[in-house]
């Protein structure tokens, strides 16, 4: 049995412009834990993507990440409209962000493939109407013995 | 070339600097925050004209050196208090987003 470790966080649906604290302050966590710093940041950029999702298009949700000795798992689930067609969603450049998304930067279409990018496990279970649960993970390399 | 030396070298101005003697290794250009977050090096100068607050999180978790406001950009109101107190250095450069580039080739 290897030892758990794991953080939640609730994402704030209504403020865009702090989106991104729950990102942050795993990347901290994870440096205090001696993670290596590039799996650090695949996570934490992976993480970000998916709370902006969350944000925009779901009114917020809850954010879990949990370690273990072989991956650091994030969890996201919100109550959101749904993706009605994942593989549409999937596709680099699509995206259904509104403009005022657009003009602060976000919303090309280029959050869910760079989470698929950054981490080496993704799932999306989602049923359009009553929410959208992402799972992630990232793998730790082996210890040597 | 740390990022205090840049700004001596190339002309720039710091509206954050928090971590001026971070080590910057090259340069990415890019606006659209979720492009620069999964092509950006960690360590690299990030070239932008964006300018509010989620630009901090994005130089925080894509790990850049920091982040040159090209076009004479300034940063949104609260955006320089924010990058002080999140260890994220802002620099600004009045020249385009290639010029400056330009410069940062010559100084690296």
């Amino acid at each position: 049995m290897s030892d758990e470790l794991s953080f939640r966080f609730d994402v704030d649906g209504d403020n865009f412009t702090s989106a991104g604290q729950a990102s942050v302050q795993v990347k901290k966590d994870l440096r205090r834990l001696g993670i290596d710093p590039e799996i650090i940041r695949r996570v934490s950029i992976a993480m970000y993507e998916g709370e902006i999702n969350m944000v925009i298009h779901a009114g917020g949700g809850v954010a879990e990440v949990r370690v273990t000795e072989e991956a650091v798992e994030i969890i996201l689930a919100d109550n959101g409209p749904g993706i009605a067609d994942i593989e549409q969603a999937m596709q680099a450049g699509f995206s259904t962000a509104p403009d005022t998304i657009r003009s602060l930067g976000f919303g090309a279409g280029m959050g869910l493939p760079n989470m698929k990018r950054y981490t080496d496990y993704m799932d999306i279970q989602s049923t359009v109407g009553v929410g959208t649960t992402i799972t992630m993970r990232v793998n730790l390399p082996e210890e040597e013995e | 070339m740390t990022v205090k030396q840049l700004i001596d070298s190339c002309g720039f101005t710091a509206a954050a600097l928090p971590d001026g003697d971070r080590e910057v290794s090259g340069v990415y250009i890019g606006d659209l925050l979720s492009w620069v977050m999964g092509r950006a090096g960690a360590d690299e100068a990030w070239i932008t004209i964006m300018s509010n607050r989620n630009i901090v999180a994005v130089a925080t978790l894509a790990d850049t050196a920091c982040i040159i406001l090209a076009e004479g950009v300034v940063p949104d109101e609260g955006v320089a208090a924010l990058a002080a107190e999140k260890g994220v250095n802002i620099l600004q450069s009045p020249l385009s987003a290639y010029e400056t580039a330009l410069r940062l080739r010559d100084a690296l």
